[in-house]
């Protein structure tokens, strides 16, 4: 792959088997890696590249995992922390097959409200948090116990 | 029904927020409403096999006693959860709690501190549950009773100046009337407060989503002249995370008599009630005081909510 960064060209080796996580925004690749789980324990190669142009985001963030396959929880978080990420699957050195991610219109169980007199919140009740989306850009959820909103930066926190 | 909404819809429904019902929906509770205000007595027990169970996890005593007496006097039977005296004591989850209630009565009526408790209790509950007030969230039925008795003493919502003065960021009560608000045409809507106390950013951006425009940042001389209702509310000192910040405001936005004595004939002073320093009694002799009918409209109100849900 080549990643264009102003008047240089970036050489990344390619990858034979695995997933480039492309389009994400400047500065969130490591918050994309902690997704995947831990390299050193899993095993698997990885290159970062920030801050590269892009016509689409003017910078972004890419992200390639050798002999990984994204799990579907792992794309739902991805597209929390990245909404406008593109998932492109190689086989054999080959792109077979792309994927945008786009973030859920309800999330369950996976963030937590910041309300803290929110029924989601206590101790042994037997109730999921459940944020619907309010908005694609800026990112934003909402609690749909409460009514309380999470963005950007408090939903990125929450699902690394 | 006469404004068009279905009767049926309203057999066994859950009452979480305002938002969830219609223009006519409630105008036709209205409606219903007026045929028990005008009947005075001798209500002919339509709900005498019912029995409604009212499980209040914080104070309450005109919700409470109103449900109960609508209830009674509709011939229903009413249990009481007592949450200083009940398993809860015990550590017993609010959800075991709901299930019983499910198991021994046919509606629920559930004032919790937390919000979202009330939408909780209706995911659990196949018996209909009825919110009573969820944190600093809804109080619905307060907000039905508010509207009614603006519809009965002015003749209408639409077209009318409001302003609501007080806590308006912890009162549910304050929060449930402007999104009550959206389901009519207000001419003007105020919001007279101290900063710390304004409505919370997203009951303001959901608001402004409804089409209602709330106008901040005046103080109640400036705008009593052109006021047709004054909603005052009580600061709400149990809800402050920090109870110096209550010190900071508490006796702030006093309607003061002299202030009352800018205000149109007609303009009506409405409260949920307790008051505490913000309504002082020499306004209960004056020509806005609608408060108190306001509460005694409670029972008829919720008699006419319990008929339309379990009657038929």
């Amino acid at each position: 792959m080549d990643s264009h960064t102003g008047n240089e060209t970036m050489i990344v080796q390619r990858i034979a088997n695995g997933t480039v996580i492309d389009h994400i925004p400047s500065g969130k690749a490591l918050a994309v890696l902690k997704l995947l789980g831990d390299p050193h324990i899993k095993g698997f190669r990885v290159a970062l590249v920030m801050n590269v142009s892009s016509k689409k985001m003017g910078k972004k963030d890419i992200v390639k995992v050798e002999g990984v396959e994204l799990s579907d929880e792992q794309v739902q978080r991805l597209a929390l922390v990245a909404p406008q990420a593109t998932l492109n699957f190689v086989r054999s050195y080959q792109v077979v097959a792309k994927r945008n991610v786009s973030p859920p219109s309800v999330v369950v169980g996976l963030l937590k409200c910041v309300n803290p007199t929110c029924i989601t919140g206590k101790q042994r009740e037997p109730v999921y948090s459940t944020f619907l989306l309010s908005s694609q850009a800026p990112l934003t959820y909402v609690c749909r116990y409460c009514g309380r909103e999470l963005g950007e930066y408090e939903i990125s926190s929450q699902v690394q | 029904m006469a404004h068009g909404a279905e009767e049926s819809g309203w057999k066994n429904r859950d009452v979480i927020d305002i938002l969830g019902f219609t223009k006519n929906e409630l105008l036709d509770l209205f409606e219903e409403t007026d045929k028990f205000v005008e009947q005075g007595s001798d209500f002919g027990e339509p709900l005498r096999h019912k029995i409604v169970a009212t499980a209040f996890f914080e104070p309450s005593t005109r919700t409470r006693l109103s449900f109960s007496s609508a209830a009674l006097r509709l011939g229903a039977k009413v249990i009481d959860l007592s949450a200083e005296v009940s398993s809860l004591m015990k550590g017993e989850s609010f959800a075991d709690t709901i299930r019983m209630l499910e198991a021994y009565s046919d509606l629920i009526v559930v004032r919790h501190p937390s919000e979202g408790a009330a939408l909780f209790a209706s995911e659990i509950s196949s018996k209909p549950v009825v919110n009573g007030g969820d944190g600093s969230q809804h109080h619905p039925t307060q907000a039905m009773l508010d509207l009614y008795t603006v519809n009965k003493l002015k003749g209408g919502v639409d077209g009318l100046t409001y302003a609501l003065v007080g806590d308006i960021k912890y009162a549910r009560t304050a929060t449930s009337f402007l999104y009550a608000l959206t389901k009519f045409n207000p001419r003007r809507v105020y919001a007279v407060c101290p900063e710390a106390l304004r409505p919370r950013a997203e009951v303001l951006k959901r608001l402004e989503g409804l089409g209602l425009r709330v106008e901040l940042g005046l103080e109640l001389e400036d705008i009593i002249g052109e006021l047709d209702v004054v909603y005052a509310t009580r600061i709400q000192k149990e809800r402050f995370p920090d109870q110096s910040e209550y010190e900071k405001v508490k006796g702030s936005y006093r309607l003061a008599r002299t202030v009352m004595e800018k205000a149109k004939r007609e303009c009506i002073i409405l409260h949920p009630l307790p008051r505490v320093e913000e309504l002082p009694y020499e306004l209960d002799s004056t020509p806005h005081a609608a408060y108190f009918k306001q509460a005694a409209w409670g029972v008829p109100l919720r008699m006419a909510l319990l008929k339309l849900i379990l009657g038929g």
